[in-house]
């Protein structure tokens, strides 16, 4: 089988700041991965390299078997991966249903509109949100996060990058929300960046962290929480740091 | 969705324009026959401004060029190479969409108010490169050998002749704007518009839509412009790339509503009817220009989307027909 997805050595200079530095980072053999990290550690940079948004300086990126380090981002669409956006995108004056029919017409499958339409009613109808006729301008955040996940999942990706997708929720939306993603788990790979320990915990198989855009541990859960480094780098935040320490609990 | 039910929007279209059409022809008069022609003419400008502003969301400020442009290249041929009206004005359509093709290419990776920019210059570039042309007349331009029209049975049934072609222009741009609109492509191009970046994440490819976008837009505005070129009888750079005309196209769009259907077309009408009563009055007929421009800042503060899109706000039971 191949593998998914896998990244090594890539670099990314954001003028004199090293975004991203090269080292290797492979987070699919299979499982599905959280992403985590101080503030600035090169998280999201990941992932715009990952989708070609900014490709790297230096390295590979391979997905399913292919160089995909400098693909444009809608080719890297056409291959099967998705992805949120950590702050929302959502196109406004579009209703709900469309937002997501763009998802579906334009991904990896490229439906007419009549299948697309159906799709995202179904998808919509499993993401919980029933306002497909609503301008999604007018959703609230949480129903915007939502539809950032309906419109990824519409493309019918083999790998999906969630960017954050609990930030800005109340406690009782974020729980909604992890069930949906245990429930996205099931059929599709993700990769998640999150700084909610609860729910990094609960959701990955394996955790990667990553400091100063570099991969400081991987592991599963249990590892990362016990490993040296993570609570090094964490403890310059120390009320993360006592997040991961109750997620040890 | 029921199949006709997709095509609803364009019932008033078809319906505008058939009563625009039959006015002049049931009453005979040529006065109206002739005001009817310039907002005729300005609706397929509009309707195909709008494929690249209303659906695109790109500002184009030289949209006129491929009016002038093509306008030019089959008028030459019409004159210079007897070429017949009608492969004249295809090749004058083609043309202008090989233009844009290209300079798309060039400039539509650029976005916001530098694609704006751009577009201004490409404008100042059409007409002074014009003008320095000895073979299309330089300054002066091409004149029509009146002997043309006797092909066309004598200048007043060439004239006569001319508005029906255009009403059929017209129907081609309306019904060129409806398919966009409600097919898979013009959703990337309202995706494009409403977020460019989150469209290349969801596998919208943003530069070839866009180019096409702009050909599509490009292709009427030349085939008019040879049809009008050839029932003026002459062409001079000015007229073929006026420098106030694009600023009206926007302003007709806006007003109406853009990324509509049936937005150009109320805007084109209610800004000429409006620019007819303007240039005949006593006190605004100097300062025509300004009025418009004061309408573009009252649309752009307080109607952004338009007549259209403000009845869509308001009646959302009628937005099948308002599209």
């Amino acid at each position: 089988m191949t593998i998914l997805l896998s990244v090594q050595g890539i670099t990314k200079r954001f003028g004199g700041l090293q975004a991203l530095t090269p080292d290797h980072f492979r987070p699919a053999r299979r499982p599905d991965s959280g992403l985590i990290g101080p503030n600035g550690a090169g998280k999201t940079t990941l992932f715009n390299a990952i989708n070609g948004v900014f490709p790297p300086e230096e390295g590979r990126i391979m997905f399913r078997g292919k160089d995909v380090t400098r693909a444009k981002t809608y080719d890297m669409a056409h291959m099967g991966l998705a992805r949120t956006h950590q702050i929302v995108r959502p196109l406004n004056e579009l209703t709900v249903r469309e937002n997501v029919m763009v998802g579906a017409c334009f991904g990896r499958e490229k439906h007419g509109l009549d299948k697309a339409g159906k799709i995202a009613d179904e998808i919509l109808e499993f993401i919980g949100l029933n306002r497909g006729d609503q301008l999604a301008g007018s959703l609230n955040i949480a129903q915007k996060k939502r539809l950032e996940m309906a419109r990824a999942l519409a493309a019918q990706p083999y790998l999906l990058l969630l960017d954050e997708v609990l930030a800005g929720l109340n406690p009782s939306e974020v729980d909604g929300m992890i069930q949906t993603v245990l429930n996205i788990r099931k059929r599709i790979t993700i990769i998640m960046i999150e700084h909610l320990m609860k729910a990094v915990m609960g959701i990955s198989d394996r955790i990667i962290v990553l400091d100063y855009g570099t991969q400081i541990a991987e592991g599963t859960p249990e590892e990362i929480v016990n490993h040296p480094k993570v609570i090094e780098a964490y403890l310059g935040d120390p009320r993360l740091a006592q997040k991961l320490m109750e997620g040890e609990e | 969705m029921k199949n006709w039910q997709k095509h609803t929007g364009l019932i008033l279209p078809i319906l505008a324009l058939v009563s625009m059409v039959l006015w002049p022809t049931i009453s005979g008069s040529v006065a109206a026959r002739e005001s009817i022609f310039t907002i005729l003419k300005a609706i397929a400008l509009a309707s195909s401004l709008n494929i690249l502003l209303g659906y695109t969301g790109y500002v184009s400020f030289g949209h006129i060029v491929y009016y002038g442009f093509g306008g030019y290249i089959g008028f030459f041929l019409l004159t210079s190479q007897g070429w017949p009206l009608w492969a004249a004005m295809l090749a004058g359509g083609v043309s202008s969409a090989l233009l844009a093709f290209l300079l798309g290419k060039a400039i539509l990776r650029l976005r916001g108010a530098y694609f704006a920019l751009a577009t201004i210059g490409v404008n100042e570039a059409m007409r002074n490169l014009i003008t320095k042309l000895d073979f299309i007349g330089g300054p002066t331009g091409l004149t029509l050998n009146f002997k043309t029209y006797l092909a066309y049975g004598g200048a007043a049934k060439a004239l006569e002749m001319s508005f029906y072609v255009l009403a059929l222009i017209v129907l081609a741009a309306i019904l060129l704007s409806h398919f966009v609109r409600i097919s898979k492509f013009g959703l990337g191009l309202l995706a494009i518009r409403e977020n460019e970046d989150a469209a290349e994440v969801m596998g919208v490819n943003a530069p070839d839509a866009k180019t096409w976008a702009y050909v599509l837009s490009a292709i009427i505005p030349g085939i008019v412009g040879v049809l009008f070129f050839f029932k003026n009888g002459n062409v001079e750079p000015h007229d073929a790339v006026p420098l106030h005309s694009p600023i009206e196209l926007l302003v007709m769009v806006m007003l109406g509503g853009q990324g509509t259907v049936l937005g150009p077309i109320m805007g084109a009408f209610a800004y000429q009817g409006m620019r007819g009563f303007l240039v005949t009055n006593a006190f605004f007929k100097d300062i025509q220009l300004s009025v418009s421009g004061a309408i573009l800042l009252m649309i752009v503060l307080f109607f952004p989307s338009g007549a259209i899109g403000w009845l869509r706000q308001r009646l959302p039971a009628l937005r099948r027909i308002l599209a």
